[in-house]
């Protein structure tokens, strides 16, 4: 690490600021790699994106290939995309169903559960050559939560359920919107860079400060379109309540009264009159399933929550799971999916994916401006020596309830974060 | 083979002069050459030719945001898009098939054109965006009219192309 703190927070004197090297630094992403995303809980994919054994995808995660698939005892698995014998990578497609992983260099090939079971010429290793020596390698952790798949690198880490901490309720709250528990990843990724810094993205992703200035033009767009926008108390810059709380562990989310509608299960004037009846019904059995308080909950809010480090689920026009990874201190890579619940039928289903493309993604109506303003700001941080720190302290001298519009929730992700780089990086990588 | 409906010379003066409005940010100009239920559409670059029922699209915009969108982009406050990019856009390859009539009756035809749309903005390494369109076509009175405009992205991912935010 540098010499300068990172993160200072002084509630005291309502001091709260991070040193933008934090944002620029190469040298920094090359800790983050060790502390953080080599230690963490790092989302994979998601359980109904391998339906079916033999089912797999292939992506990057944390900078190495992986392969996500379903083996003949119907287990989800994840295994490192290298072969055993020289490396290359064995599953070049992005997705399919394979009964085996066969590396075309020499022909090296894994079944399903990763096991070698193909060795073109054995015959001329040495005796001692055992196969069973030498399969798909995992991750040292992998685990799921509620049809999320997560891997760790770090044999030592505490388990997925307790590291989820007070993000399992949000997690959980998404889930109740499918009648037998079950959602799954609909067709399509959204696949983009960014160039900034990943944590910038984390930041924006449950900023609610910058929505009314950053996005005057999606707001518009909902005024038109006749969706009720008056503010709805003093102190409130967006139509709706909202608050900002910390979960653990980093986790963070804003929990916002929703006034942008929702296909689970608030209907707004741009799905249309035709949609009505549809949203009447999913509210109907939402209310018959988990009562009138819960479903509510299920239905009337709207929540972005940040699962540290890099794992976003909003759960707001539509339901987005968003991911993304360093390829630089300047630069990411960004994937976003819709997840919507196994049962919806084709109409609720189109209602949702619509409702998403307004706000989300690199097509939406406001995506692309966070796009440009995370790329404003990576841009502006070049004077980082003349003006090193960012201010965070909105919120900071209320007592009790935290906006949506304050900062807390960021604070609790930059506090997270100076604590993992301040701990001793994974075994085998130097301080 | 039958003549077809639309001769390839005039479908290629139409998508010409489409690309000259678009080039030029004539964006109220260019709504005009649209029907009114006309749909415009970005497909997932993993997912060609998925539908947007079913499929995560990028872009799946109704007539109602299409003009929504004009709207956006002709304000200040779209932030990716102001200040404005310059796009240049190259189409060729143009094919006419004939198609199925519109809801009413109408004449449609199905228009195939490659594309290659750069983008410039002060600062900002180039971006190229190529691909295909597949315009759908709709003889409305004496003029054809767009009633469904799909851009396929031909790149496996948007990845450095970032987003879209402007009308390819």
């Amino acid at each position: 690490m540098t010499e300068q703190p990172m993160v200072i927070n002084d509630p005291a004197s309502f001091d709260f600021r991070v040193n933008r090297a934090a944002l620029v630094d190469p040298a920094v992403l090359e800790e983050e790699r060790a502390r953080i995303f080599d230690l963490c809980w790092i989302y994979v994919g998601h359980e109904s994106e391998v339906r079916a054994p033999g089912d797999f995808r292939t992506r990057q995660i944390c900078g190495r290939p992986v392969i996500l698939c379903r083996d003949d005892a119907d287990r989800v698995r994840v295994f490192l995309n290298s072969c055993r014998h020289r490396g290359a990578v064995v599953c070049r497609e992005a997705e399919g169903n394979a009964t085996h992983f066969t590396c075309f260099y020499h022909g090296w090939s894994y079944d399903r559960a990763g096991c070698l079971d193909g060795v073109p010429g054995r015959s001329a290793y040495p005796p001692s050559f055992d196969p069973a020596q030498f399969p798909l390698l995992e991750p040292a952790r992998v685990a799921s939560y509620r049809g999320f798949v997560f891997l760790c690198f770090d044999p030592e880490a505490m388990p997925l359920e307790t590291y989820l901490a007070g993000a399992r309720e949000y997690i959980d709250l998404v889930i109740d919107q499918s009648p037998s528990g079950q959602m799954e990843v609909i067709r399509g990724v959204q696949e983009y860079d960014i160039e900034a810094n990943w944590k910038l993205l984390v930041e924006n992703s449950f900023d609610d400060y910058h929505l009314l200035t950053t996005h005057s033009t999606w707001l518009d767009y909902l005024r038109n379109a006749g969706v009720e926008m008056k503010r709805p108390e003093r102190g409130h810059l967006l139509p709706a309540h909202g608050v900002g709380r910390a979960l653990g562990n980093g986790h963070a989310v804003v929990d916002n009264v929703n006034f942008r509608g929702r296909p689970v299960a608030k209907w707004i004037p741009i799905y249309g009159e035709a949609a009505r009846p549809e949203i009447a019904r999913i509210r109907e059995e939402l209310v018959a399933r988990l009562g009138e308080h819960r479903a509510a909950r299920v239905a009337d809010t709207n929540r972005n929550l940040v699962v540290f480090p890099n794992l976003v689920i909003n759960d707001g026009s539509s339901v987005t799971i968003r991911t993304f990874h360093p390829l630089a201190a300047n630069r990411m890579q960004v994937r976003a999916w819709a997840l919507g619940p196994v049962e919806e039928t084709p109409a609720a289903r189109a209602i949702r994916l619509d409702s998403f493309l307004t706000f989300y993604g690199p097509g939406g109506f406001a995506t692309p401006d966070d796009i440009e303003a995370l790329e404003m700001v990576q841009a502006g941080l070049a004077t980082w020596r003349e003006m090193p720190w960012s201010v965070m302290t909105r919120g900071m001298a209320k007592e009790g309830e935290q906006l949506n519009t304050d900062e807390l929730h960021l604070r609790a992700f930059w506090l997270e974060w100076q604590r993992r780089m301040q701990m001793a990086p994974r075994r085998g990588v130097e301080a | 083979m039958s003549a077809p409906l639309l001769a390839r010379s005039d479908a290629e003066d139409f998508l010409y002069a489409e690309a000259a409005l678009l080039d030029e940010w004539r964006l109220d100009d260019w709504l005009t050459l649209l029907t009114e239920d006309a749909r415009y559409w970005v497909p997932p670059n993993d997912t060609p030719d998925g539908d947007p029922g079913t499929t995560l699209f990028t872009i799946a915009d109704d007539i109602h945001r299409i003009r929504a969108r004009v709207t956006r982009l002709k304000d200040p406050a779209a932030h990716a898009e102001y200040p404005r990019s310059r796009t240049r856009r190259m189409i060729g390859n143009v094919r006419v098939e004939p198609m199925a009539p519109g809801p009413a009756g109408e004449t449609q035809v199905l228009v195939h054109s490659n594309f290659v749309i750069w983008r410039f903005r002060r600062g900002e390494r180039v971006r190229e965006y190529v691909g295909h369109y597949r315009h759908t076509l709709r003889l409305a009175a004496t003029s054809w009219r767009i009633a469904h405009r799909v851009a396929i992205i031909d790149a496996m991912e948007l990845a450095s192309l970032g987003s879209v935010s402007l009308i390819l």
